[in-house]
């Protein structure tokens, strides 16, 4: 880099003296270190920069030099304004930072402040089990039936091999509507749905019912007049009862876990024969009957709990429903979603489910 | 059925060391299902004895009661000798009966402590025991009357109460009627070991004969089989043994007398019901018949009865003197001085048994077996045990005539293959376990090259079909041997359309703050008084229960609104700021199509038959309410909250219709429960789907709801129907939007959808939007007028418009809807 020539130019003008220039260009390099924010630093860019700024003075100055005085004049002044941007722009740059991390500081807000400005919703647990049930039966290929809640004493009883004489009909304490001799009743099952399966299509028929049902039972922390059950139906060629056990140890396992299964016991219903209890592996215990060294409260020490009711489709009923029973068998079972749910989930009160209250639901969620 | 363990080793010899629980488990495992196990002397410690009542005084009590201040010989069991004195506030004994007392010192089940207490102004030193405080049966009319022999004064009671043996309380299953009997829970014993059995009902009984009490059968359906034995000179005064006393009382019946403990006794053991007669009070020959419409006798329960055409009586020279098989008539009853006793041991028809039972509301020990089905064989040897032990224990002498009339019933063989066990239950059964187990459960076999025939034993009328003896078979392998194997994997479509709806639509909701409840849907008039209903509503005409739980709600619900509007200030009652419930469910409406048919059940109804069931039930379709009651948005540090109200109600329904793809389209009506002026119908096109608004103050008030509290109720089915499956992709443009605002003033009755409607069309193709943005009133739009702000949006598809086309186009719109409306821009 030249230094000004001195011995040379006879028009020489203060304002463009190098020790001029020097002078302005720290005046204006003192003054943007100086500046304490980019409110300051605005003001210094406008004074050391701006058209009254000294440099842009002497620049101005530079026409009026002889021609062979200008190119150095230029490029000393260039000089001193490129350094004085380039410490402007690096300061601004940390000004900014400064700025923004103090904004951030001063945003700072409680993010531990309540946030419940709209009330969360949940769907019934009563709902979502159930289409958690209908989800793995659909996953098997399954389908789901539903039927009317009002229902023909013939679809409810006779045709499911209940006669009117039947014994297990008592059983069975059945909401009759008025007058009573229109044989209609709030369906004390979902079965009448399976047999209305069995009536509207050929086999194979694989369904699940899920459903709303009623006997005249008292209201109180294990029974409803109306509580949920789901029953399932398969018709196909070489049904076994191995595949009902299949099915159920399947179900459990899906709904409860892996490794607990089922067992049967002979029992009876006029729907099926044979006939047999399920009782499900205490999942609380897993079959154990003994939690920390006392009788497990949930299976009440028996390491098993009752589930439901299950059989090989009595020939019966499929003559009834127009199946083939030559050709066809079937299996069939039934539990209560509201009693499975109340395992699942530690539901000690089976009334909570019926109350509403929304403390009670939304612990749920939308989905089981 | 409760079995003293006791007792059913009598007819069975069980392996050594066989425990109680492990009987119960491999009974259970056989389809007698353990519902308890009954030790009362695991309840009960301390001194129990027998003690014998030598002084009792009765004393009237101020409250009302007669207390007995009862001196007690209980021997040496005080340590004194002397007698102990005892308050007792039962009735039933007298001076010089054995009775049960414990003493100071004892303790009761329950825990119950008895100690020498102060009451009624006397030192009562123990308590004279009931059966039930003993654990022993629910029986409480008053304490424990021993037979005379049954002990000595100071003995232990335990021995004499039978209270160190335990009892099995069975579930039993209605085709397992023959369990109902030592008999029959012996034999599953003795199927559960393989152990040798010993039938009670097995005995040499004497050859019927002419000399005995004339009989005759006029419905030999109905009775098939009728036997009668008869003792003289039979001591009415003659106590039971204390043998008996315990084995009934164990069983949970209650000792009477020994005439009918016996016949009691032998039900038990035999399962065959048995009727005694007081043969001095009949006459004539015993006639069985079907009773005539309308006749009527009294039952030794003292209730008049007016029989029916299927009701079977037993009928002498005098008329009716007893329900057959079901109860015995008042007129021949045995009673303290009957000498001489006709036993009568018949067998009936299950389903007269049922219906009379039925029809006559008489539940019985004797009913239950009768209507489930009893062996029809034994009837002679039962008849026969019955006059041996009263002949035993009574004196007497058994006559030498023996009557029996008709013959059993024979059970018809049943056919199946060997392989039918195995093919049906997917469990390895090879043809020789098929016989063997047949075998083994009494049947007959006639066993050819590839099936076998099978006679069921006559205590088991219920073996009537092929499966039933798979499941004979199938149990004795035991179900514990069932594989698990999953069936063929189906080919399901997946859930229906319905059902995905359904989902959906409860998701959005969830989705809308809004939390689902399941309520009962019973209701009754004064539901509907609650809900303001008008006396014509149509929802005032129910389908109504002809046995509802409560008198109050005898009626399925026509709408969903009853329960949850309770469930709504159930939670506002247990301090909800506000709450957003939603239900699904059916409701019904009656029609009138005629009684549901009955039809057959051997084989399938036709289509048009079925038609005609389908037909007469309730409409019952598918509902959607949701209530909205208090905050709907909660105050805060953000600021104020927002109650409820009536937008937030139209709000969801249309909310609902754009998750489903439909325009949901309201307009004003009025409906109670709602506010006559803020509530909406709402429909899609012409499809009316229901309501939506504010509830009126009053219905708020009566049910104890925050005011302004809102409501919908809809019928998703319709919803549902309408809902569009799969939605076009939209298309869009992407040129600049053009933004022109307008307010109008229209008169107060002109409604915002009226004017937006007219804005719509009058804009034509350039308009994208159209939306109310504020409503003003006041003076300067004067009275009775209303100011509505409408923000339009304009674009074109393919350029950005020009401000001329904007204005253009916006002028159109105002042109139309002041046409229309009689709007006037500001
Ligand atoms: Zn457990």
């Amino acid at each position: 880099m030249s230094g000004p020539n001195t011995d040379y130019d006879p028009v020489e003008v203060t304002p463009l003296k190098a020790e001029e220039v020097e002078a302005a260009r720290d005046a204006a390099l003192a003054a943007i270190a100086a500046a304490a924010d980019l409110a300051e630093l605005k003001q210094v860019r406008i004074d050391h920069t701006g058209d009254r700024s000294p440099l842009a003075l002497a620049n101005r100055e530079i026409g009026a030099l002889p021609p062979q005085a200008r190119k150095e004049a230029g490029q000393r002044i260039g000089q001193a304004r490129g350094a004085v941007n380039q410490a402007l722009g690096q300061r601004q740059a940390v000004l900014e930072d400064e700025h923004e991390e103090r904004m951030l500081v001063e945003e700072t807000v409680d993010v531990t402040l309540p946030t419940d400005r709209v009330a969360t919703g949940a769907r019934h647990p009563l709902t979502t089990g159930a289409e958690l049930i209908a989800d793995i039966f659909v996953a098997m290929g399954w389908e789901v039936a539903e039927g009317p809640v009002i229902e023909a004493e013939w679809l409810n009883f006779d045709a499911l091999n209940l006669g009117p004489d039947h014994p297990a009909r008592t059983m069975q304490d059945t909401f009759w509507t008025e007058p009573a001799d229109n044989h209609l009743v709030l369906r004390t099952h979902t079965s009448p749905v399976q047999a209305r399966t069995m009536l509207s299509r050929k086999p194979p028929i694989y369904v699940v019912c899920p459903g709303r049902v009623f006997r005249t039972d008292e209201y109180d922390a294990t029974h409803s007049p109306v509580f949920h059950q789901v029953e399932g139906l398969a018709i196909d060629e070489g049904i076994t009862m191995a595949n009902l056990k299949g099915t159920l140890d399947h179900f459990a396992a899906q709904m409860f876990g892996e490794g607990i299964n089922t067992r049967f016991r002979p029992s009876y219903f006029p729907f099926t024969e044979p006939s047999a209890e399920v009782d499900l592996v205490c999942f609380v215990c897993r079959g154990a009957g003994v939690l920390d060294g006392a009788p497990c409260r949930t299976c009440r020490g028996e390491g098993w709990i009752e589930w439901g009711g299950c059989g090989v489709v009595n020939p019966r009923v499929l003559a009834a429903c127009g199946v083939d029973a030559e050709r066809y068998t079937g299996f069939a079972f039934g539990m209560g979603i509201d009693r499975t749910l109340m395992f699942r989930h530690g539901i000690e009160d089976l009334r909570e489910l019926f109350e509403g209250d929304v403390r009670f639901t939304t612990a749920f969620g939308t989905e089981l | 059925m409760k079995a003293p363990v006791s007792w059913i080793r009598e007819y069975v010899d069980l392996p050594d060391g066989v425990s109680t629980e492990d009987l119960t488990a491999r009974l259970t495992a056989l389809g007698l299902k353990l519902e308890a196990i009954e030790k009362p002397a695991d309840q009960i410690t301390g001194p129990l004895v027998v003690g014998r009542v030598l002084t009792m005084d009765p004393e009237p009590q101020k409250n009302g009661k007669t207390i007995n201040w009862c001196t007690v010989d209980v021997g040496d069991a005080n340590g004194t000798g002397e007698p102990q004195g005892i308050v007792c506030g039962a009735h039933n004994f007298k001076p010089g009966d054995l009775i049960v007392a414990v003493l100071p010192g004892g303790v009761l089940p329950g825990n119950f402590e008895i100690s020498a207490r102060k009451t009624y102004g006397h030192l009562s030193a123990g308590m004279i025991c009931s059966a039930r405080e003993l654990g022993l049966g629910e029986d409480h009319d008053g304490i424990i009357v021993l037979p005379e022999g049954a002990g000595e004064p100071g003995d232990s009671a335990f021995p004499v109460l039978g209270l160190d043996d335990e009892v099995i309380e069975f579930e039993i299953n209605p085709d397992r009627a023959y369990a109902l009997s030592l008999r029959g829970v012996a034999r599953e014993a003795a199927l559960a070991y393989d152990a040798p059995y010993r039938d009670p009902a097995e005995r040499s009984v004497p050859e019927p004969n002419g000399a005995g009490y004339p009989v005759e059968i006029d419905d030999p359906a109905g009775c098939p089989v009728f036997v009668v034995r008869r003792v003289t000179g039979f001591d009415p005064t003659a106590a039971s043994p204390d043998w008996m006393v315990r084995r009934i009382t164990q069983a949970g019946m209650r000792p009477i007398s020994l005439a009918v403990d016996v016949t009691n006794y032998v039900m038990l053991e035999i399962g065959r019901p048995i009727h005694g007669y007081d043969a001095a009070k009949l006459q004539g020959t015993i006639r069985v018949r079907r009773a005539h419409e309308g006749e009527r006798m009294t039952t030794l329960d003292g209730a008049q009865r007016t029989l029916s055409v299927e009701d079977l009586v037993v009928t002498d020279d005098s008329g009716i003197i007893g329900l057959g098989g079901v109860m015995g008539g008042e007129t021949t009853e045995m009673s303290a001085t009957t000498t001489d006793i006709l036993v009568e041991a018949a067998h009936w028809d299950a389903t007269s048994m049922f219906r009379t039972g039925k029809r006559h509301k008489i539940t019985s020990e004797a009913g239950k077996r009768n209507e489930r089905g009893v062996d029809p064989v034994v009837t002679q040897a039962a008849a026969d045990r019955v006059v041996e032990l009263l002949t035993t224990y009574g004196g007497g002498t058994a006559d030498a005539g023996v009557t029996v009339v008709g013959t059993p019933p024979r059970q018809a063989p049943i056919t199946i293959s060997y392989d039918l066990p195995a093919r049906v239950t997917g469990m390895e059964i090879d043809a020789a376990t098929t016989v063997t187990n047949l075998e083994a459960v009494g049947c007959v076999l006639v066993k050819e090259d590839s099936t076998v025939t099978a006679t069921p034993p006559p205590w088991r009328p219920d073996l009537t079909d092929p499966f039933d003896l798979v499941e004979e078979v199938a149990r004795i392998v035991g179900y514990d041997q069932v594989p698990s194997v999953l069936p063929r994997e189906a080919a399901g479509r997946g859930l229906t359309r319905e059902q995905r709806l359904r989902r959906r639509i409860g998701r959005t909701l969830a989705g809308a703050g809004c939390v689902e409840v399941i309520s009962f849907p019973f209701v009754g008039e004064a539901t509907f008084d609650a809900l303001g209903l008008p006396a014509d509503d149509v929802r005032r005409t129910t389908v109504r229960l002809a046995n509802p739980l409560s008198s109050e709600e005898p009626s399925y619900t026509t709408t969903l609104l009853p329960g949850l509007l309770k469930a709504a200030a159930r939670n506002i009652g247990r301090g909800a700021p506000g709450v957003a419930l939603f239900e699904t469910g059916t409701v019904a409406f009656p029609v009138d199509a005629g009684p549901a048919p009955i039809y057959g059940v051997d084989w399938r109804p036709s289509d048009a038959e079925l038609a005609k069931l389908f037909e007469a039930l309730p409409v019952q379709p598918l509902h959607l309410a949701v209530v909205l009651a208090g905050e709907r948005e909660r105050s805060g540090w953000w600021g104020e909250g927002r109650a409820a109200g009536w937008a937030d109600a139209i709000a969801l329904v249309r909310r609902l219709g754009a998750e489903l793809g439909v325009t949901v389209e309201v307009a004003a009506t009025q409906l109670m429960p709602w506010h006559p002026g803020r509530c909406a119908e709402v429909r899609i096109g012409e499809v009316l789907l229901g309501q939506a608004g504010e509830l009126h103050p009053k219905v708020c008030q009566e049910l104890g709801l925050p005011p302004r509290s809102a409501a919908v109720e809809i019928d998703l089915d319709q919803l549902m129907r309408l809902a569009r499956d799969v939605v076009p992709g939209p298309e869009f443009s992407t040129y600049p939007v053009a933004k022109e605002d307008v307010a109008l003033v229209v008169e107060d009755a002109v409604t915002a959808a009226a004017v937006e409607e007219a804005l719509r069309e009058g804009a034509g193709d350039l308009l994208e939007s159209v939306r109310l943005f504020d409503v003003f009133t006041g003076a300067q739009v004067g009275e009775g007028h209303k100011s509505l702000a409408f923000a339009l949006r304009f674009r074109a598809p393919d350029r950005t418009l020009t401000v001329e086309e904007t204005a253009a186009a916006r002028d159109a719109a105002v042109a139309l809807a002041a046409e229309r409306t009689g709007a006037v821009q500001r």
